[in-house]
């Protein structure tokens, strides 16, 4: 590789072409790649067939004590990194995903499906969640259970085929930290002028504006863990308390931790989440395969890199595409230089590849030195979306979500529980029938008031005898009742046998729910 | 911190919760000064699927901070909970003295609602639905372990819910025996009568109720109890309330009505106990429960809500 040898003239080159090319900031850059550059021996080209490089972490942080000969840190000091503003095609589908998400995040705990009913709504202290026409009761945690099952299963589906799109368009992480990163350039300016302010003394200007960024900041965050408590507690009436200072301690405590948990991530934290906490951010690289699309810098096409002139032929100079400006690392958010190949680090939020292009087009080479591809496209193979991963995550995913529709579709919205009674295993009535006892708890999990019909059958000629045969149920009630079911001896066929409880509604024939019991009695021979 | 016999097992825990920390802190500083070069491992040394190997990297310094953070926090956890052998802790916390402070807010937050029905008259509370309805919740937690959910009783243990009472069916009476509890004692007698005479007797006793026997051992055992049953079931056989020796007249059988249970009660003798549960549950609660227990047996207050 070009990086080792005498970086002293590297800056020099730069600056005279610095006109020409898009590249306001080469000398700054270029030492800072310089002080990142990865070894020589850790080019993925010695080891790794061309393209076929895994993210392993191949990057060297600086470390602690680098200048310190005598002994090599086991920590390194965080390097914050500047992420230079981007435009173009995949910045411009980031914004309106991130407005998408941030739009359904913000916006949903405000909307009401029925009167003063909020349509998205967990309810822990009534143990209900709402989720639009539908009420779910904890005896529904199924089909949060399925929800997680098919929310893997499309991770995985997408990964498969699209890379760490998640990571770098809808994950929360990014999302946040690209607002966050937007607001900072809004107060702070741009790259160049944050790296400045940075570096300034506690000056009027330096606290004017880090008060400014610190406060925008916090209102943010704290207007984020305020959405959040109101996705668990009444979005509307939450706000009353808010603004009254009246909210209860525990909502003021997840206000304020999500608040932090938000302004720590998404303002300090950022791309060392991604880095050094995500396991998602792990486990998807060893998903990868060579026809999953991956970002990635075209070697064949680049090397070797150099600075030129616009009108200079890169062949008579025995270079390649990429004109070494670095606006690939600066407009980085995880830090990394793309050109190394793919490294664990890269959330496929494809800035370089953005930027990049618009490199291309003013040095006139055609777009995609760094581009959207595959490793089989690299090596100018052919590449296949259908492959057997791809059609067993999608098959699997299309079972399970229509499985889920269906069954949420047909869902019953009534539950019986039968609780027999353990201590006495039967007793015999004065007339020598055989009596077992039953706590049963009906739950009408229904928006609406029913009457029910409460019957039990399994054993020739077996009579209840309860509190209520015939019962009326508010929405969202339990009724907990006691009945005595009994039976002929002579009828019973075994020591233990099978019964049914079954509550009909007595308005509509599908309001069905039906529970296995057991009967315990004497057998007559 | 007296749980130990001897003093010298809370010393050693402080000792070694002592020096675990102190080593902690030390391996902690030690790792932070970095190695040697040419003592690192380029990688960590495993590879998998062809070529995926992880360099070993630095940890990011916050990751060090959090050591140092969860160090201190261990310290302090030490000074304010005991943890440490002798020393009890600031706070003087105890898992007992943690019970005692949330029973007593849980008795001031839940303790009115029980207190204003205890002033009421049982009767009155029994036509209370609100009330009934806390007096099941309070039935459901104490009492179906034995008495059944339905109140229905079972061998040995009385229903509840019939209009026979072994110790009277009053409200003040039913409340007296959950306060208090009951101890009934039936003596055996299986010595004294013999197998002719238990055979007799209890054809006697199931002629009280009513059932068939044979008239002729129903005399020769009437003989016998009037000698040796009378005191406590009375000369009709109906019983006493005082004592609580069951009515033998109304063909309810709190160990059976067959006529081999029958002959072991009077053969064996029987013990019923009834635990007291007024220290327990205080007099608020037991109120409410007489109260739903009264209502079991008498429709006319249920029919009056």
């Amino acid at each position: 590789m070009t990086h080792d040898g005498n970086p002293t003239d590297k800056p020099e080159k730069g600056e005279e072409k610095k006109e020409n090319i898009y590249v306001p900031s080469l000398v700054e850059a270029q030492a800072e790649i310089a002080a990142k550059r990865t070894r020589v021996d850790r080019e993925p080209e010695q080891g790794a067939p061309p393209g076929r490089v895994r993210p392993t972490g191949g990057q060297r942080v600086p470390m602690l004590a680098e200048a310190d000969a005598a002994l090599e840190a086991l920590y390194a000091r965080h390097k914050k990194v500047y992420p230079r503003e981007v435009h173009g095609l995949f910045a411009n589908l980031r914004v309106m995903l991130a407005s998408l998400t941030l739009g359904i995040y913000y916006g949903l705990p405000w909307f009401n499906w029925g009167e003063g009913r909020q349509a998205f709504l967990i309810d822990l202290p009534e143990r209900k969640f709402n989720l639009f026409a539908w009420t779910f009761w904890p005896q529904d945690l199924f089909y949060l259970a399925v929800i997680l099952i098919l929310s893997a299963l499309l991770l995985f589906f997408f990964t498969a085929i699209l890379g760490r799109v998640w990571c770098g368009f809808t994950c929360p992480q990014t999302v946040w930290t690209e607002v966050f990163l937007w607001i900072e350039r809004k107060i702070d300016g741009d790259r160049m002028k944050q790296m400045k302010l940075a570096k300034l003394p506690w000056n009027r200007e330096k606290i004017v504006k880090r008060t400014a960024k610190y406060g925008a900041w916090v209102l943010f965050s704290l207007w984020t863990g305020f959405t959040f408590v109101g996705f668990f507690t009444p979005i509307r009436e939450l706000a009353v308390s808010a603004f009254s200072f009246t909210l209860s301690p525990w909502e003021a405590f997840w206000v304020f931790f999500y608040g932090f948990a938000t302004f720590g991530n998404a303002g300090f934290m950022r791309e060392q989440v991604c880095t050094y906490m995500c396991p998602y951010a792990r486990f998807q690289g060893a998903m990868f395969d060579p026809n999953t699309l991956i970002i990635s810098y075209d070697k064949v096409r680049g090397e070797p890199r150099g600075a030129r002139g616009r009108i200079v032929d890169p062949k008579s100079q025995n270079l390649g595409h990429c004109i070494d400006c670095t606006l690939c690392v600066q407009v980085c958010p995880t830090g990394i230089d793309i050109r190394n190949g793919l490294q664990y680090q890269c959330i496929a939020c494809v800035a370089c590849v953005d930027v990049c292009d618009t490199v291309m087009d003013k040095m006139g080479y055609p777009r995609g030195l760094i581009r959207y591809t595959t490793e089989n496209a690299l090596e100018g193979k052919p590449s296949r979306i259908l492959r057997p991963r791809v059609l067993i995550y999608g098959s699997l995913l299309g079972a399970i979500a229509a499985a889920l529709v269906i069954s949420v579709l047909l869902r019953i919205p009534l539950d019986v529980d039968v609780i027999r009674d353990r201590n006495t295993l039967y007793r015999e009535t004065d007339d020598g029938l055989v009596e077992n006892v039953y706590t049963l708890r009906i739950l009408n999990m229904d928006n609406s008031a029913h009457a029910y019909k409460l019957t039990a059958d399994g054993i020739e000629g077996m009579r209840m005898q309860g509190d209520a045969e015939r019962l009326t149920i508010e929405s969202g009630q339990v009724r907990e009742l006691v009945v005595r079911l009994q039976a002929d001896p002579v009828n019973l066929k075994e020591r233990s046998s099978h019964i049914r409880f079954r509550v009909q509604a007595e308005d509509s024939a599908n309001l069905v729910a039906t529970e296995e019991a057991r009967f315990l009695g004497p057998v007559i021979r | 911190m007296a749980d130990f016999t001897s003093k010298f097992w809370e010393w050693y825990i402080l000792i070694i919760v002592a020096l675990s920390i102190a080593a902690c802190f030390a391996l902690v500083i030690w790792m932070s000064r970095g190695r040697k070069p040419g003592t690192k491992v380029e990688t960590m040394g495993h590879v998998w699927d062809e070529n995926l190997a992880e360099f070993n990297n630095p940890l990011p310094i916050w990751w060090l901070y959090m050591f140092y953070i969860t160090l201190v926090f261990g310290i302090v956890y030490l000074l304010i909970y005991p943890g440490s052998g002798v020393f009890a802790g600031a706070f003087k916390w105890s898992e007992v003295g943690q019970y005692e402070q949330e029973m007593k807010v849980a008795e001031q937050k839940y303790g009115p609602l029980y207190e204003k029905f205890r002033t009421q008259d049982i009767k009155l509370v029994a036509s209370n639905p609100e009330a009934l309805k806390m007096g099941q919740r309070l039935f459901m937690t104490y009492c179906t372990a034995c008495h059944g959910s339905d109140a229905g009783g079972g061998p040995g243990f009385p229903n509840l819910r019939d209009q026979d009472w072994l110790y009277g069916g009053q409200p003040e009476t039913i409340k007296a025996s959950i306060m208090d509890g009951r101890n009934g004692a039936m003596p055996p007698w299986g010595a004294v009568l013999g197998s002719e005479g238990l055979h007799n007797v209890s054809e006697y006793v199931m002629s009280l109720s009513g059932r068939k026997v044979n008239a002729e051992a129903a005399v020769a055992g009437k003989e016998k109890f009037q000698q040796l049953c009378v005191a406590c079931h009375g000369a009709d056989g109906k019983g006493n309330p005082a004592m609580g020796a069951p009515n033998l007249t109304d063909n309810v059988w709190l160990y059976g009505g067959s006529q081999g249970a029958i002959v072991k009660s009077i053969s064996d003798g029987r013990n019923g106990r009834m635990p007291a549960h007024g220290e327990f549950l205080g007099d608020a609660k037991v109120h409410l429960l007489a109260a739903y227990i009264y209502s079991l047996s008498n429709k006319e207050s249920k029919a009056a809500k």
